[in-house]
């Protein structure tokens, strides 16, 4: 099972390898992981995206939550969850299929960041599996190259989520 | 007044009780050494190698319960530490290990004799701190001791760059530290112990299997209540050894791949198993599937990633296990019948118990022409003294002295049990000795292992250290040539040590008394003088040399699939 699970840490150096170092050592899956400080400097939130049945997940969280530099763990239920990623995308863009990738970034509310004679680069964001169908549907016109940020997580609601 | 780093760090040692630490000079602790050089209320000891150091801080943490502190230097000093650290962290030892580094300004420019021990000793440690500002370090002290010796105990390394050493600040010692990512469970949920009494009231066949965390707590004395009080046998971990008394009639021994047939049993026809201060290790568990196969688990463990880790659990209770106990007799005392009603209600199982001990008891085939060494475990036990330490090496000589030497009190086994290393066993002698210049203290090894570490005989003798070296001399690498005599057609691929070595002429070159015993008459001799003569002494057994560890689970097999002793 996919979870989305984000990690407030210490924002100092040497901690993003604890957390890495940990996922390696015991075997754990990380899909993607992105990182930053929050709005209070000394902190910096993770969010990482792994796989694993009931007791993986179970040990994961405990792990992270051993940790000295982890002080919080919150593994996302998804109907409770708002998740967000953002890609760049770069497309062939010749003669016919120029217009059908701005279709498909139209529809997706992509942005057209940068343009040449054979290629647009798009910017999308939203929720994973809208980026990825936008993907997608790009893939057979000739996707050139992706970028990817990897899913930020914010609970719903009005309760926020600090240190 | 300011001081610089090197004094503010030894004032902290100070300030944090500790007497003796263990450490080899360098470059990049030069500093340090030489505040030490003036500093007389720490005793500091010199071992040969590093990785003996720590061993002996380790050892001494183990015997005295206090956190065990080691020194070395930057690059080969601080990578020679690693498995003296990875040995204790595997087995939860409260430790600080202090490593030079070269100057800040030079940190990653491999600079001479350095090396990321921050980034190496990651995975091994509870924490590591790497000091970048001399104006940290008190209180980085502050906090490494307390994450060592706090929640599940583990060791923590202090990175010192040279610089930081000679840099000048204020002195102030914290009296507590706050850290906002570790705050350990002590107190277990009085809800869960309720019911975990109740259940185990309930039991008809009940068994605890009690790990090294009981002797970490400090918890024997209310495991030996708690059990009596429920009239419930007791079965226990290499680490657990001496946390409940072997010479009581509910005490079932050793449990897992070495343990007894009875305890094997127990566990695998229980049907509520409480599990204290353990972590259900592939050696105790052997196949996961039929594990305790028809029995509710109860688990406490101060450390909750140890919980539902391997198997799954009923009933987890958090918490520090000697809370967890006093609780659980105070429930017990409450809700439940007197303790006389319990052990009645338990007197099938424990008569069930008793038909499996009757049937397969720990036994060897004793030997009038060669000395075997299960009998030696048996003499040293008669001839010591009650409250006697025994450190051991890893392998034959270990699971021997784990399964025949019948320790009756916590704190007298000092053993490698989660990493298996061998060498240290000297070396935590070494230590434990140094916390107890009064007490006696033997190590037992084998002929391999002692050549791992045997360089520390200098360090014994240097420092007066009265331990007694027991060897038992097989001339091979035993736990590995009974595994190729067992699953290996008996293809002794470089098991056997070949070259004969002269230990008596050894320990004497280093100053020490050499005895040998190749008779089973003169093994009592041996002993008696050994323990009898002033100093470090070391003694050598030349044991039956293809003597096999039984019982023993095969590697993967369930607990009840044992071969046995004939």
């Amino acid at each position: 099972m996919r979870h989305t699970i984000a990690v407030l840490v210490e924002n100092e150096f040497g901690v993003l390898s604890r957390v890495v170092g940990l996922f390696s050592g015991r075997g754990f899956n990380i899909d993607s992981l992105t990182v930053a400080p929050t709005n209070d400097e000394a902190l910096s939130r993770i969010t990482l995206v792994t796989r694993g049945d009931e007791q993986i997940i179970e040990q994961i969280t405990k792990q992270l939550n051993k940790l000295i530099d982890v002080i919080k763990v919150i593994d996302f239920e998804p109907e409770n969850a708002i998740e967000r990623e953002m890609v760049l995308v770069k497309v062939s863009a010749e003669d016919q299929s120029r217009a059908e990738v701005l279709r498909i970034a139209d529809i997706f509310r992509a942005k057209v960041i940068d343009v040449t004679p054979k290629s647009y680069t798009l910017e999308a964001t939203g929720a994973p599996a809208k980026v990825s169908a936008m993907v997608e549907l790009l893939r057979p016109l000739g996707l050139k190259e992706l970028v990817s940020t990897g899913p930020v997580v914010i609970g719903r609601g009005a309760k926020a989520w600090k240190g | 007044m300011k001081l610089n780093g090197a004094r503010i760090l030894l004032e902290c040692l100070k300030r944090e009780g500790v007497d003796t630490i263990f450490g080899y000079p360098g470059g990049t602790v030069i500093n340090l050494y030489d505040e030490l050089f003036s500093f007389k209320e720490i005793r500091h000891i010199l071992p040969r190698h590093e990785q003996a150091g720590v061993h002996a801080a380790d050892g001494y943490a183990r015997a005295t319960g206090k956190v065990g502190v080691a020194i070395a230097t930057s690059g080969p000093g601080a990578t020679n530490t690693i498995t003296g650290i990875a040995t204790a962290y595997m087995d939860s030892i409260p430790m600080v290990i202090i490593t030079g580094q070269v100057p800040t300004a030079l940190i990653g420019n491999d600079a001479f004799q350095e090396a990321d021990i921050i980034g190496i000793t990651r995975p091994c440690t509870k924490h590591n701190f790497l000091v970048k500002d001399v104006k940290d370090l008190a209180t980085i002290m502050k906090k490494a001791f307390y994450i060592a010796r706090t929640g599940r105990p583990g060791p923590v390394v202090v990175d010192l760059p040279k610089d930081v050493q000679i840099a000048q600040t204020e002195f102030h010692y914290p009296e507590s530290v706050e850290i906002r990512g570790y705050k350990p469970t002590v107190e277990g949920h009085p809800k869960q112990i309720e019911k975990a009494v109740g259940m185990i009231m309930q039991a008809k066949k009940p068994v605890i299997y009690v790990g090294g965390g009981v002797i970490l707590a400090n918890a024997a004395a209310e495991l030996v209540a708690v059990a009596k009080r429920l009239g419930i046998p007791v079965t226990t971990t290499l680490m657990g050894l001496g946390a409940y008394p072997e010479n009581d009639p509910n005490a079932l021994g050793l449990l897992g791949m070495h343990g007894t047939y009875y305890a094997n049993m127990a566990v695998s026809h229980c049907d509520v198993l409480i599990a204290i201060g353990a972590r259900f290790d592939d050696r105790v568990t052997g196949k996961i599937a039929s594990f305790a196969p028809h029995a509710k688990i109860v688990h406490v463990d101060v450390d909750p990633t140890s919980i539902k880790k391997n198997v799954r659990v009923d009933l987890p209770i958090v918490g520090d296990v000697r809370d967890v106990l006093v609780k659980m007799l105070k429930v017990a005392d409450e809700i439940g019948p007197d303790a006389k009603a319990c052990q009645a209600a338990l007197a099938p199982w424990i008569a069930e118990i008793d038909e499996w001990k009757k049937k397969h008891p720990m036994t060897y085939k004793q030997s009038a022409s060669v000395i075997k060494p299960q009998y030696v475990i048996q003499r040293l036990r008669a001839l010591s003294d009650p409250d006697a330490i025994v450190a051991t090496d890893v392998g034959q000589h270990q699971m021997w002295t784990a399964q025949f030497f019948g320790f009756t009190a916590p704190r007298t086994l000092l053993s490698s049990g989660g990493l298996g290393t061998m060498g240290f066993g000297l070396p935590a002698a070494m230590g434990a000795q140094a916390g107890f210049p009064e007490r006696q203290v033997m190590v037992v090894c084998g002929d391999g292992g002692f050549q791992m570490n045997m360089q520390e005989l200098a360090t014994i003798v240097q420092n007066r250290l009265n331990v007694k070296i027991v060897i038992l001399n097989n001339n091979f690498l035993g736990m590995v040539r009974q595994w190729q005599e067992l699953f290996f057609d008996k293809r002794y691929s470089s098991t056997c040590m070949e070259l004969p070595i002269d230990f008596i002429k050894l320990a004497e070159a280093f100053g020490a008394t050499g005895l040998q015993a190749t008779k089973v008459e003169e093994v009592d001799e041996v002993i008696k003088k050994g323990f009898a003569t002033d100093g470090p002494v070391l003694m050598e057994f030349k044991v039956a040399r293809e003597e096999k560890v039984l019982p023993m689970v095969p590697a993967g097999a369930s607990l009840t699939e044992m071969v046995l002793a004939s």
